[in-house]
C-alpha cells in the first residue's frame, strides 16, 4: 500500500514537471523513475518468477533447474543478454519466452501451445511473465551479447531487419515509422532508435518491464505485442517468428548497452 | 572415351560440391525478402476488426518497406496513383469547425484490435501524436512537423479569397492521401482509409486554416 501511495505521489510529481516545462518532460520522467529505483515493483514478479523456476510444477511435477536457456543446463546468469539465440536440440532460434516454453514442455509436460494461445497474465502466462522478470534481471548490469555465429541467427537478424521496415495497415505504419531515426517523440513519449544501438538500458536492453501505467508486468513478448496492436496489425501470435525475429535484430544492434531489465516504465 | 568418362564423373562431383557449398551459402536477399513474407503471414492472427488483409500491400506500402527510399520512378508512379484517388469535397465546400477539429486532433483512437468499430466515427485524428498543432497542448509527437500558425504562415487571412485556394487543396489532398506529395511519407491516408469521413476531415481542415482558429492566432 506505501509503495503504492508513493507510486501515485511520485506520478502526480512527475506530471507537474511536465506540465510546467515541456523541455523537461524527459527529465522529470527521469526523475520519477529514479525516486522509484530502490522500489521497483518488479521485483515483486522477480522473486514469484525465482520461485516458480524452482518448484517442482506441471503434469510431471518437476522444476526448470534443468532448462537449457542457452549457457547450458541450469545457467541463468548471463543467460538473458544473449537470447535470442540458436539452440540445436529445437532447431531453431528462440527468445526467452518461446525457449521457456520449450523447458515447460519437455521437462514439466504442460502444453506449449496452449499456453501461447492463453491470454496475457493469464493461468501460465503469468508464469512466463514471473519467470522473465527474474531470468533478466540475473543479467542486470550485463551487456547485451546476442550470439551471430550460427547461420540461422544471421538469417533472423534478416529476417527481422525486413519486418522492422514492413509497411501495412489501415495508417501504414512499420516499426520504423516510430524507431527509425533519432530523436522524436509521440506526444510526450520518448522513441528510441532501434536501427542502431540506442544505449545503456533503452529499447531491447530495458525489457521485460513494470508498467505503472498498467500496473503489469511486461515481458519483450507483450512489448511487441502492443507495438503491433497500435502499429494498426493483426495480432502476433505469442513467440512467433517475426517477434523472434524482431528479437533478434533489436538485441544485435543494441551489442554492448548495458541491460537494466526488468526496468520501470511509465 | 576413358578422358571423356573421367570428366563427367569430375563435372558431376563438381556440380555436387556447388550443391553442397550453395546450402551453406547465406541466402540472397532477394530470397530473404520472400522468406520474410512468408514469416510474417504465418506469425499473424485476426483479431476483431484488424484482419489478415491488413497485411497485403499496396504498391507504395511495399516501396517504403526498406531503410532506402524506392527509386525514382517508383516513387512517382506512387505519387501519381495516390494523387489519382483524393476525392475533393462535395460543393467545393472545404471548411468545418475548428471547435470539433480539436478534438479530433486530440483524439489518438482507433482501427487497433481493442477497438470495437472501423466505423470513421470511431476514430480521432491523432495529430497531436505526431505534430505540435495549437501551442497550448504541451503535449504533442515530434514526428511530423509543427502545425503551429498553418494558415497564418501560408497567408490566409480570408478563406473565400481566391489567393487561398492553392494551400486549401493542398491541404485537403495531404491529409486525403498523404502519399500523393511524398510517397514514403509517415502520415496515414485519413480519407483514402476510410479513417477519417469528409466532414471530419473539413473539421480538421478548419482546425489548420480557419483565421478563427487558435492555431492561427
Amino acid at each position: 500500500m506505501t509503495t503504492i501511495r508513493l507510486t501515485a505521489a511520485a506520478l502526480a510529481l512527475a506530471a507537474c514537471t511536465a506540465t510546467h516545462a515541456q523541455k523537461s518532460a524527459a527529465d522529470g520522467i527521469a526523475e520519477y523513475r529514479k525516486m522509484l529505483e530502490d522500489g521497483n515493483p518488479a521485483e515483486l514478479f522477480e522473486a514469484k518468477g525465482e520461485d516458480l523456476w524452482k518448484t517442482p510444477r506441471g503434469p510431471k511435477k518437476v522444476s526448470l533447474q534443468r532448462c537449457d536457456l542457452g549457457l547450458g543446463a541450469g545457467v541463468v546468469k548471463g543467460a538473458w543478454v544473449q537470447l535470442p539465440r540458436w539452440f540445436a536440440d529445437t532447431g531453431r532460434v528462440q527468445d526467452l519466452e518461446s525457449r521457456l516454453l520449450t523447458c515447460m514442455e519437455t521437462l514439466q509436460g504442460f502444453n506449449a501451445a496452449e499456453i501461447a494461445k492463453t491470454g496475457f497474465d493469464k493461468g501460465e502466462q503469468a508464469t512466463l511473465a514471473a519467470l522473465a522478470a527474474w531470468i533478466s534481471a540475473e543479467s542486470r548490469g550485463a551487456k547485451m551479447a546476442l550470439p551471430q555465429g550460427h547461420a540461422e541467427e544471421r538469417r533472423f537478424y534478416e529476417l527481422g531487419k525486413r519486418a522492422f521496415f514492413f509497411r501495412g495497415g489501415p495508417m501504414d505504419f512499420s516499426c520504423a515509422s516510430c524507431h527509425g531515426v533519432d530523436n522524436i517523440r509521440i506526444r510526450l513519449q520518448d522513441l528510441p532508435n532501434l536501427t542502431k544501438n540506442p544505449g545503456d538500458g533503452i529499447g531491447f536492453a530495458a525489457w521485460p518491464a513494470y508498467r505503472v501505467s498498467s500496473g503489469e508486468m511486461w515481458s519483450m513478448q507483450r512489448r511487441l505485442n502492443d507495438c503491433y496492436r497500435q502499429q494498426r496489425f493483426p495480432y502476433p501470435g505469442f513467440a512467433s517468428d517475426v517477434t523472434i525475429a524482431l528479437g533478434v535484430y533489436m538485441g544485435v544492434n543494441a551489442k554492448g548497452s548495458e541491460s537494466i531489465a526488468p526496468a520501470l516504465k511509465r | 572415351m576413358q578422358t571423356t568418362h573421367r570428366f563427367r564423373i569430375a563435372a558431376a562431383a563438381l556440380v555436387a560440391a556447388i550443391a553442397v557449398v550453395g546450402c551453406a551459402t547465406a541466402p540472397s536477399p532477394a530470397d530473404l525478402d520472400k522468406q520474410a513474407d512468408a514469416m510474417i503471414r504465418a506469425s499473424f492472427r485476426e483479431q476483431g476488426i484488424a484482419k489478415l488483409d491488413r497485411l497485403d500491400q499496396d504498391l507504395g506500402q511495399k516501396a517504403c518497406s526498406s531503410a532506402t527510399p524506392p527509386p525514382e520512378a517508383v516513387a512517382q508512379q506512387v505519387e501519381a496513383e495516390a494523387m489519382a484517388t483524393i476525392r475533393w469535397p462535395q460543393g467545393g465546400n472545404y471548411i468545418g469547425d475548428w471547435r470539433v477539429g480539436e478534438r479530433l486532433a486530440q483524439n489518438g483512437r482507433g482501427m487497433t484490435w481493442t477497438d470495437s468499430s472501423a466505423a470513421t466515427s470511431a476514430n480521432g485524428a491523432q495529430c497531436y501524436n505526431c505534430h505540435q498543432v495549437d501551442k497550448k497542448e504541451i503535449s504533442f509527437g515530434t514526428i511530423g512537423p509543427s502545425l503551429w500558425n498553418y494558415g497564418k504562415l501560408r497567408g490566409v487571412k480570408d478563406l473565400a479569397d481566391p489567393a487561398s485556394a492553392p494551400i486549401i487543396q493542398y491541404t485537403w489532398g495531404k491529409l486525403w492521401n498523404s502519399k500523393a506529395y511524398s510517397a514514403c511519407s509517415n502520415m496515414p491516408r485519413f480519407g483514402h482509409a476510410r479513417l477519417l469521413d469528409e466532414q471530419q476531415i473539413r473539421d480538421v481542415m478548419a482546425l489548420l486554416l480557419d483565421p478563427k482558429s487558435p492555431v492561427n492566432q
